[in-house]
């Protein structure tokens, strides 16, 4: 049974995987109406990293305010809305559970389809907010949490062709940048380092086996801090800024090949990026040189809907609406939720 | 015999991560790994050994980002943390939820937290030796000696 197609859609997406508590109101699965997103990033830059406790209690206290923000910024009502969407994983188990229970909580209240959403399938959609998607397609993300090549033959239907084996990309960065002594997060700080230096020392690309799209990010992290032991060992200085700038190159190229192999393999036109990690310049314009190289048509969402964010997820958890899947109110919170059961 | 502690010698990061999945098959629910050691030491790779042995699947990352990561599919929730950049652990950060749960707490850095840390823990230091050799050293717990040690170097 489908829903009437003519029908309009208005869906809450709510998300608490990590450190921001977002929620938004998305229309017909692709018109952003509203998004607000609370960010936790400066309660947990001074102890380095996000720490879950504190996440939660900071969902907690500002969950409810940020759902009716993004009601009243869309100017809707909870009677409006079509369904509630939620991040059911992958994520931090405390932080999910706070959006999880106030999906389910709205969705009792206003007798809403409530619709769990893997974060993954959410980052990808983030382009659909901007153009509508167009399959069959790719995606990369890569962010602090996860590095995945996905193939999409249609709205809704997930095939994972790769996936990073240790680090995601974006720890990969946050763990160099912490070995060259820069603050959290790390990533933006190697990319304008980067910026300044030129790619000349010598680390590894691990490929993996040839017919691979798997990732692995931990041995060039050891690469970069075994360089600079042996300089230091030999009394010698390493430019930090070529070390950023080569760090940088070694993963970019792994990134853009594999996905550029993956939209060969699977014969598609359009390749998404997607995840914090997208605004990477070094990423951002490897990747687009090579895509126009190769024909490809490259979709980056802007930087706002990049990171972690609710529309992302209300836009997946419209297309879930849609073909009616809907969870009940045992719905969990599953910190290492697979995108394909 | 009764071993105080143990000294082993890894020559591989396969060798490391074997290490980590025989020392798993030894752990008990509380048990807390204070895991210390130089940055490449091996400290993630003996840390996967660990989680592999716990029948843990899928990637384990070193949880930078996010300080702890929770596993909980395998014969023991697993909790792993990293806290190098940990400055202000006098907090109430919800350590002790870890530490005296049910499961097996992992610590990176552990050397940071030391104060933080409960009493009885089984205290992994870690170094590079020769090549790409590293010198392993374990200190059980009191009376968790032949629990943790025994034969574990033979495995």
């Amino acid at each position: 049974m489908k829903t009437n197609p003519n029908e309009k859609s208005l869906v809450l997406g709510i998300e608490t995987s990590c450190d921001e508590t977002s929620a938004a109101v998305v229309q017909d699965g692709h018109i952003l109406l509203s998004n607000v997103i609370s960010s936790q990033m400066e309660v947990h830059r001074r102890f380095g990293g996000v720490v879950p406790e504190v996440a939660s209690r900071r969902h907690v206290e500002r969950i409810t305010m940020v759902i009716q923000e993004a009601l009243d910024r869309a100017e809707v009502t909870q009677e409006d809305l079509s369904a509630v969407a939620v991040t059911q994983g992958p994520g931090l188990v405390g932080a999910l559970l706070i959006g999880v229970s106030a999906a389910k909580a709205l969705s009792f209240a206003a007798g809403l389809p409530l619709v769990g959403v893997h974060h993954i399938a959410g980052h990808i959609y983030a382009g659909h907010l901007v153009k509508p998607l167009r399959f069959p397609l790719v995606a990369l993300v890569a962010s602090g949490g996860h590095t995945e090549l996905i193939y999409m033959p249609s709205h809704n239907r997930f095939e994972r062709l790769g996936r990073t084996r240790d680090d995601a990309a974006g720890e990969a960065f946050d763990k160099v940048a912490r070995v060259l002594e820069l603050p959290y997060p790390g990533g933006p700080h190697i990319d304008r380092l980067a910026k300044k230096g030129n790619p000349t020392l010598d680390l590894p690309r691990a490929w993996l086996e040839p017919d691979s799209l798997d990732f692995s990010f931990s041995g060039l992290k050891s690469a970069v801090i075994n360089l600079l032991h042996n300089a230091r060992q030999r009394g010698e200085s390493v430019d930090a800024a070529d070390l950023a700038a080569s760090f940088q190159e070694s993963v970019v190229e792994v990134l853009v090949e594999k996905a550029i192999r993956a939209v060969r393999e699977k014969d598609v036109e359009e390749l998404v990026l997607a995840g914090g990690v997208s605004a990477n310049s070094g990423l951002r314009n490897e990747l687009s040189r090579r895509c126009q190289q190769e024909g490809i048509r490259l979709r980056i969402p802007p930087l706002e809907l990049c990171t972690d964010n609710a529309a992302m997820i209300a836009s997946a958890g419209t297309y879930r609406h849609l073909e009616r899947q809907y969870a009940g109110y045992d719905l969990n919170a599953v910190p290492n939720l697979p995108l394909v059961p | 015999m009764n071993q105080k502690r143990c000294d082993i010698v890894s020559s591989s990061s396969e060798e490391t991560r074997k290490l980590g999945r025989h020392l798993a098959e030894r752990l008990r629910p509380g048990d807390v790994i204070a895991l210390e050691g130089d940055l490449g030491a091996g400290k993630t790779t003996l840390s996967q050994g660990v989680a592999e042995g716990l029948g843990i699947q899928g990637p384990i990352d070193s949880p930078t980002f996010t300080l702890i990561k929770e596993y909980d599919e395998g014969r023991l929730p697993f909790y792993h943390m990293d806290v190098y950049r940990l400055d202000s652990w006098d907090e109430e950060l919800g350590w002790d939820d870890y530490f005296y749960g049910d499961g097996v707490t992992l610590v990176e850095w552990a050397d940071r937290i030391r104060p933080r840390l409960p009493e009885r823990i089984v205290r992994i230091q870690m170094n590079h030796g020769p090549g790409d050799s590293r010198y392993i050293q374990i200190i059980p717990p009191d009376g968790g000696e032949d629990r943790i040690c025994k034969g574990l170097s033979e495995g």
